[in-house]
């Protein structure tokens, strides 16, 4: 019999709802799972006993016949979500001990519809990252490690992609079912990719932004992390909504993503844009890229060639936009409200300790750049600027889409990479996103689904990017794609117990 | 455009971060590197281009003007490094 | 008429601009549900967005929107339909967020001018820049621990206007009229209390001195001034010390200042060279706040008459003397007083407005203005209603009681507080006009008093009032005075 850990998202709904088995039993054999599964610190807080009471609700939910996709689901959550009386740091130091007394609107979604929170993931520090090295409570390991060319498996650590790191690790790990993520620059997508895993950051406004700690306001979107495209279209759901505490948020009908999931897609247009053929991009990755047109066409979909002649800018203006944004957001983090307080032998003083001892370092450096960008004589140059060329980018794309109905692109130019091999070079470590952070300043839709493997065996995906609110038509193509790839590799287990 | 010490020192102090004497010259090549490699924008054309606001196309919602919130005092110090008889606390500002 | 301050080495000029904070009247705050009730207890009107909680997200209060349009309505600026809200960055204990939200390049309110009048009777034209809307801070409170300061957040997020001026302002005297009529406006408009004394409004102002016709000078910003009369103060202060610098050779800082209200003193806060980099930029949490034209136009209908168009109908259309009218409208709630009182009067007395008004203004001002201010009470706390009031006027005008006696009721009714019809029955004051009644009482008067009458006859003509008075005192001031004369004046001339 398969593990109960094994089951997707889907699966475990429609086991539950059949009565199978509960949600306690599905629950206390992921307490289990993450007892075993501390070595790759894919938790900051494991939350066992809010887990096991929001199982026993959720079983009388299925029992009285008011389950929803979502009930009796165990889930992790990244730590960047406020969950209330429960640790909620965006795992900085700098909001040391910080219990909201607020629950954000996304889990509160989730919570409404029955889910069960196993506890809160590792990330990068306030979501700056893309390999989860710059956690104040530690790097997370990636469950998948290469396989050396006598097949045998590699010892060293790789990372799980980041932000949302400890979300994929957990999930890949089978930690979790599924999880929340954020998506920034790529936060959902870059780290899916490098696990083998579904991750969705859906159009900017879907999902209330309310009670996740922000980075950057005018980028951050939460999505779901899961194991299926099916597992994706359900948890979507949930997540999604109007808020009328979020200002940015758009009030849209939710739909059932999972009916959008037809397996037909003849005649969608599919778009392959040219610049995302990078120099030095590795042949596994480009050969991925031409098997995925492959399947699409086999599928009935027609492949039309694009451009969008600003995609090379794209990195550096994300790289002015964010961290404009978050050197304003990250202000609040002062000593004064909550988190940590360094005293100094002033107001000032204190301000200063405090912050020079709360952030890491990625995000003290990100802070620098921000200000600096936004400081006098240089707003023009640099920020206004680059809000210009993300008006450019984002005409790219409705460009395009006069033409097609999809993009399809790699997930990120390479697999994941060894603990600590980019950690001393920031602008290596941005390309990462390079194929993901388009998408994310023209605030569309955008799906990576797993897809194949590199020569070592580490999982690659492949990245679509749909039309803004259309969800649906990313969706049905991402599970096309996910069923001609017939991606079925789970890591080999090398941690805990064995 | 780069940054030298001068202005390293200034952004830290104006984001209020101390920066101790041996981090700053790494401080320094680190936000050049960062610096230059952003630099590549200048070469886009964008005269005339409105710069973006916002990547949704809906108007700014506007709510009652009704006193919903607010109250819980208790609340809202919990996380409180420092407070006294329903205040805040921060060291003496001195002016 | 060019104002000059004389100096040792020639004249000077003086250059005012001011902003001008006023408070918003609103129930809640600008971006969150919490109240903007004035006094309560520390942090009890705070929210998890006003103690900017993580995650924590602004959502506009209608009300403010609309409180700003109809403010930049009644100082007659351009209202623009699209407005951005910028983040304004800087770090303060009361400054939670760690920016204050507030509109940089695209305000709200454009400009406009307002036409201010001075002590000589002149007018003068003085520009507004802009209005925008913004978020209060928080209150730092020094001087109740001896190493800590207090932090209240309450006022933390209550919405602002700025009312930034041109500097077109030569002296405190315009200065001072200036931040009155702008008081004046918003309470008329009703969208700020203008309540100085819990800080619903203050002042930064801005002075700098130069030679007659020079290029303007450096100037000093003096921060936070609560009262019209410290306005003036730092005004006055700050002219002369600018002067004395400039004039002993040196030169003027580019700074911040702080009035230290027990000296009537200035001090420097911070240099140029400390100033802040704001590092403002459109706050990504918010859109741009956009309306229509016909938005506007609904709130102009809804806007009351104006002090302007209402000093002018009080003049022309009633004849109230300028005088009169400038003390009546300069406080809505007095133009508010006297225009019921004189409806109340006309339906009353069935005579026109115009006939009536200048009696009524004269009384407000002079006999109720006078008790108020004894009584050191506001006319919206008025002991007398305006029931009673046109009662007692519209007995003056039936003739029912003469001047002197209508002092007098009106002395009672603040006492007593009943009505004039009824003090004035109970206390036999009706005036006495029955001709009869009034001659027995003059010949008794001209046969007690025959030297008098000699002397009057005599050509002492000055005697006419001495007997009007005994008159008046026989009756105890209840005879109708003009009968008097009319009676008075064939007996003596014989």
């Amino acid at each position: 019999m398969t593990k109960l850990t094994e089951l997707t998202l889907a699966e475990a709904r429609d086991g539950m709802v059949k009565g199978d088995f509960t949600s306690r039993e599905l629950t206390e054999q992921y307490l289990s799972n993450m007892e075993q599964g501390r070595e790759l610190n894919s938790y900051i807080v494991e939350t066992a006993d809010i887990a096991l009471n929001m199982a026993d609700k959720a079983d009388q939910m299925i029992r009285g016949g008011n389950a929803t996709g979502m009930t009796g689901i165990p889930i992790a959550v990244k730590d960047l979500y406020c969950t209330k009386d429960v640790h909620s740091a965006s795992a900085s130091h700098i909001l040391n001990g910080f219990k909201p007394k607020y629950e954000s609107t996304v889990t509160a979604n989730l919570w409404q519809d029955g889910a069960v929170m196993l506890g809160k993931t590792n990330m990068d520090e306030f979501a700056m990252g893309s390999s989860n090295e710059t956690s104040y409570y530690g790097p997370v390991k990636n469950p998948w490690r290469a396989t050396k060319e006598n097949g045998t498996l590699e010892t060293k650590d790789y990372v799980p992609g980041g932000s949302s790191g400890g979300s994929v690790a957990a999930v890949a790990g089978d930690l979790a079912v599924a999880a929340t993520g954020t998506d920034t620059g790529g936060s959902i997508r870059q780290p899916a990719a490098f696990t083998g895993l579904v991750g969705m950051k859906p159009t900017y406004g879907r999902c209330s932004r309310w009670g996740m700690i922000a980075f950057a306001s005018s980028l951050d979107q939460a999505g779901p992390i899961t194991k299926t495209v099916r597992d994706a279209a359900i948890m979507m759901e949930s997540m999604a909504s109007y808020d009328v505490k979020d200002s940015t948020s758009v009030e849209r009908t939710v739909p059932n993503y999972e009916h959008a999931l037809t397996g037909d897609i003849r005649g969608m247009k599919i778009g392959i844009p040219k610049e995302y053929r990078m120099d030095g991009m590795p042949s596994a990755i480009e050969k991925l890229w031409q098997q995925g047109i492959a399947w699409m066409k086999a599928a009935g979909a027609e492949i039309i060639d694009i451009s969008l002649p600003h995609t090379k800018y794209a990195l550096p203006t994300y790289y002015i936009v964010a961290p404009a944004e978050a050197s304003s957001n990250l202000a609040r983090y002062d000593g004064v409200k909550y988190g940590l307080r360094v005293e100094g032998d002033s107001l000032d003083g204190m301000y200063k300790n405090t912050r020079a001892e709360g952030f890491g370092h990625e995000v003290k450096r990100r802070i620098l750049i921000g200000t600096y960008v936004l400081s006098a004589g240089y707003y023009d140059a640099y920020y206004l600027k680059a809000q210009k060329i993300r008006t450019l980018i984002a005409q790219d794309f409705a460009k395009a889409y006069e033409k097609v109905d999809v993009i399809l692109t790699p997930t990120a130019p390479s697999a994941a990479f060894a603990m600590g091999e980019k950690s001393d070079d920031p602008i290596a470590m941005y390309l990462n996103d390079i194929f993901t952070v388009p998408a994310s300043l023209a605030g569309l839709p955008a799906i990576s689904v797993p897809a194949g493997l590199s020569q070592d065996a580490m999982p690659l995906g492949l990245h679509l990017i749909g039309r803004a609110f259309d969800e649906e038509t990313i969706l049905r193509a991402a599970q096309v794609l996910e069923h001609a790839a017939g991606f079925t590799a789970k890591p080999k287990v090398w941690w805990g117990d064995k | 455009m780069s940054v030298d010490k001068r202005t390293v020192t200034k952004i830290a102090d104006l984001a209020r971060i101390a920066v101790g004497p041996d981090e700053l010259e790494p401080l320094v090549g680190e936000l050049n590197n960062i610096l230059n490699w952003i630099e590549q924008l200048s070469e886009v054309d964008t005269d005339g281009v409105a710069p973006m606001t916002s990547v949704v196309e809906v108007d700014l919602p506007w709510r009652a003007d009704k006193v919903t919130d607010g109250g819980y005092r208790d609340e809202v110090l919990a996380n409180a490094p420092g407070s006294e008889h329903g205040f805040f606390t921060v060291p003496k500002v001195i002016e | 008429m060019a104002k000059y301050i004389q100096g040792a080495t020639g004249d000077w000029e003086v250059v005012i601009g001011l902003e001008i904070h006023a408070q918003v009247s609103s129930e809640a705050k600008l971006f969150s549900g919490s109240s903007t009730k004035f006094g309560s207890e520390p942090n009890t009107q705070v929210s998890f967005v006003c103690s900017a909680m993580p995650g924590m997200l602004p959502v506009i209060n209608e009300e403010c929107i609309r409180q700003a349009v109809r403010t930049g309505l009644a100082m007659g600026c351009k209202i623009n339909l699209r407005s951005v809200f910028d983040r304004k960055n800087y770090f303060y204990a009361d400054l939670p967020q760690g920016y204050q939200i507030s509109q940089f390049k695209d305000p709200i309110v454009g400009e406009g001018v307002i036409t201010v009048e001075l002590e000589d009777g002149s007018t003068k034209d003085i520009g507004v820049e802009r209005l925008h809307l913004e978020q209060d801070a928080g209150k730092s409170m020094h001087d109740q621990h001896p190493s800590q300061t207090y932090v209240d957040l309450n006022r933390s997020g209550v919405a602002l206007m700025e009312i930034v001026s041109m500097p077109d302002m030569r002296s405190a005297e315009e200065a001072g009229a200036y931040f009155r009529k702008i008081r004046t406006l918003v309470r008329y408009a009703g969208t700020c209390d203008g309540n100085m004394d819990q800080g619903s409004m203050r002042a930064d102002v801005n002075v700098s001195v130069r030679r007659p016709g020079a290029e303007l000078g450096i100037r000093s910003e003096t921060k936070n001034v609560n009262s019209i009369r410290f306005m003036m103060q730092v005004i006055e202060f700050e002219t002369r010390r600018q002067i004395d610098i400039l004039e002993d050779g040196g030169e003027v800082d580019q700074e911040t200042r702080q009035f230290d209200p027990a000296t009537g003193t200035t001090s420097s806060l911070r240099s140029k060279e400390e100033a802040h980099d704001y590092r403002y930029f459109p706050d990504p949490d918010l859109l741009p706040l956009e309306f229509s034209q016909a938005f506007v136009d609904e709130l102009a209908k809804g806007l009351p008459e104006l002090p302007d168009a209402k000093k002018s109908r009080l003049i022309n259309d009633l004849g109230v003397s300028e005088y009169n009218a400038g003390v009546l409208v300069a406080e809505k709630e007095n133009a508010d007083y006297f225009e019921d009182l004189l409806g109340e009067l006309t339906q009353k007395t069935g005579k026109d407005k115009d006939k009536l008004a200048t009696q009524a203004a004269n009384w407000v001002i002079v006999d109720l203005f006078g008790a108020l201010k004894k009584a050191g009470k506001s006319i919206t706390e008025s002991p007398v209603s305006i029931q009673h009031a046109a009662e007692l006027l519209s007995l003056q005008v039936d003739g029912t009681i003469s001047g002197r006696i209508a002092k007098d009721v009106f002395e009672i009714m603040l006492k007593t507080g009943s009505s004039p019809e009824q003090i004035v029955e109970e206390k036999g004051l009706k005036q006495v006009s029955d001709t009869g009644a009034i001659e027995a009482m003059i010949d008794e008067i001209l046969d007690s008093n025959q030297g008098k009458v000699e002397q009057y006859r005599a050509g002492k003509d000055k005697l006419f009032g001495f007997f009007v008075g005994q008159v008046m005192k026989k009756t105890q001031g209840k005879a109708n005075p003009q009968v008097v004369n009319q009676l008075l004046r064939p007996k003596l001339d014989g």
